[in-house]
């Protein structure tokens, strides 16, 4: 009994292996690299650790002077010869690793992205030399696959750290500096992003959505990102509409398109369309939209999002008017 | 015997432990109009002495853009300092709640439907704690946002700092 029970914590660390948010998964060039690199030690590593089991097994049950000075002289050069030789080849492995990672995608224009990390969700913004093709959006990551994307790492308040585990490496985000991170997705998915350095109350609930998708998909979904909010033609979501404006929701959220625009919040232009709400705190739903606006607080205590008061049928509106921004 | 020392040492320092209250929450529908200014003294006490609250205040104070008119730490502006405790309109938190839910004549304006109540006494417990009117023991140590320059501390006060230079 006792041992099937120690085994359970090892069985559920191998579940982290799977899923959307896992260095496994190796879908993109980086944690391929690193995979590949980390199978490489695990292979000298697990050699060694082997060999030096059988030393001991024959120390402990062999006789005395076996063999005399001269096995044992010759065995030890074949371990330090091992050791040796080993080291040599992972340390020639992770350079030329580190250098081919380094160089990955140099040939292609990148597709440029600044990401702004703030307490405790992510903004996106999508570079371009055209400022009226420029795209602002929060929480959720689109990219082409096999193109190389450029992220500009900035944080608003403390210290970040942006982590797709799928698609690459870790970078923190410095307040008053910035950072940057080359990733090139090499395999269409949908992945998890999650902040890496304990920034605060709601860290953990601090992630964001990546999917990365064939170039066509992605070109009609920046065109759809590129257009402002549609005007409300359900009375219900224009009397949300109504509301939002004139009350504290417009003062932090901006809505392209309309009279909020407020940049402390996320960008709400399409919030419809996302998988999920408040950083990857909650999927995206009718029932979860309306807690969210409800009592944030219930839901992600600390967060700078405070509880609007409300009457129910307000609040129903006010979801209604966001349910119909896609 | 020193033992018994040590022992009684640590669990003095476990007093330390207790963290102060943060209360997230507020009911906005109790609140009623101009942002609850009519609270209760014991409410009123919980914002302009917790240190939360204070630091909540400090956030909005740069994210609602007051720094624009009363400058960025209060020093005043086109609108007035903070640095003094007596104001035209009043300097309690019920009076600055006021000012900020309806605004003031000649330039204040109403944050009556920009902001919650609950924003608003955080940001009343900020604007006057600039002014020394909050305990000193809420204020933070140290300013959120960046700075060029070194700690006073760490100046030398014979060799002043060129341009560029961290001290």
């Amino acid at each position: 009994m006792r041992r099937p029970l120690s085994l359970a914590p090892v069985l559920l660390l191998l579940s982290g292996c799977a899923g959307v948010q896992s260095m496994s998964e190796g879908a993109g060039f980086g944690s391929q690299q690193f995979n590949h690199l980390m199978l490489l030690f695990l292979v000298v590593t697990g050699i060694s650790y082997a060999l030096v089991l059988v030393f001991l097994t024959v120390a402990v049950a062999g006789r005395r002077n076996e063999g005399g000075e001269a096995r044992l002289r010759s065995l030890l050069i074949g371990w330090v010869g091992f050791i040796l030789i080993g080291l040599v080849l992972l340390t020639v492995a992770s350079f030329f690793s580190d250098r081919r990672e380094a160089r990955a995608g140099a040939e292609q224009e990148p597709l440029k992205v600044t990401v702004s990390a703030n307490q405790w969700w992510w903004s996106i913004e999508y570079q371009n030399d055209d400022p009226s093709r420029i795209v602002h959006t929060a929480n959720e990551l689109h990219l082409p696959v096999g193109r190389p994307v450029q992220l500009n790492l900035v944080s608003g308040d403390v210290i970040h750290s942006l982590w797709i585990p799928a698609l690459a490496g870790k970078q923190d985000l410095i307040p008053g500096r910035e950072n940057d991170l080359r990733i090139v997705p090499t395999r269409i998915g949908h992945y998890r992003g999650q902040c890496a350095e304990f920034c605060g109350l709601q860290h953990a609930h601090m992630a964001f959505d990546v999917t990365v998708e064939s170039p066509q998909n992605f070109a009609a979904w920046y065109a759809a990102q590129q257009q402002p909010a549609p005007e409300p033609t359900d009375p219900r979501a224009k009397a949300g509409h109504d509301w939002f404006m004139s009350h504290a929701c417009a003062n932090c959220h901006s809505i392209a398109g309309t009279p909020a625009g407020g940049v402390t919040a996320p960008d709400l232009t399409h919030v419809a369309s996302r998988q999920t709400i408040a950083a990857g705190t909650l999927p995206m739903s009718r029932g979860n939209l309306r807690g969210w606006i409800a009592n944030p607080q219930g839901v992600k205590p600390g967060a700078h999002m405070p509880a609007v008061g409300m009457t129910a049928d307000e609040l129903d509106a006010v979801a209604s008017y966001l349910e119909t921004l896609k | 015997m020193r033992a018994g020392i040590v022992f009684l040492f640590g669990l003095a320092l476990l007093a330390g432990c207790r963290r102060s209250d943060r209360s997230m929450t507020s009911d906005p529908h109790a609140e009623g109009g101009s942002g609850g200014a009519n609270r209760s003294a014991a409410q009123q006490g919980d914002y302009s002495t917790s240190a939360y609250q204070v630091s909540e205040g400090a956030r909005l104070y740069s994210w609602m853009n007051c720094a624009g008119c009363h400058g960025p730490h209060g020093g005043g502006g086109m609108g007035p300092s903070f640095m003094d405790a007596e104001w035209r309109y009043g300097s309690s938190m019920s009076d600055v709640v006021r000012t900020i839910d309806g605004g003031r004549p000649n330039g204040m304006p109403a944050f009556h439907d920009r902001l919650t109540g609950q924003q608003m006494w955080q940001l009343a417990a900020y604007v006057r704690s600039l002014s020394g009117l909050a305990p000193t023991d809420i204020l933070s140590g140290r300013a959120e946002q960046m700075s060029g320059k070194a700690p006073f501390t760490q100046r030398n006060p014979d060799k002043p700092a060129k341009p560029g230079e961290p001290y």
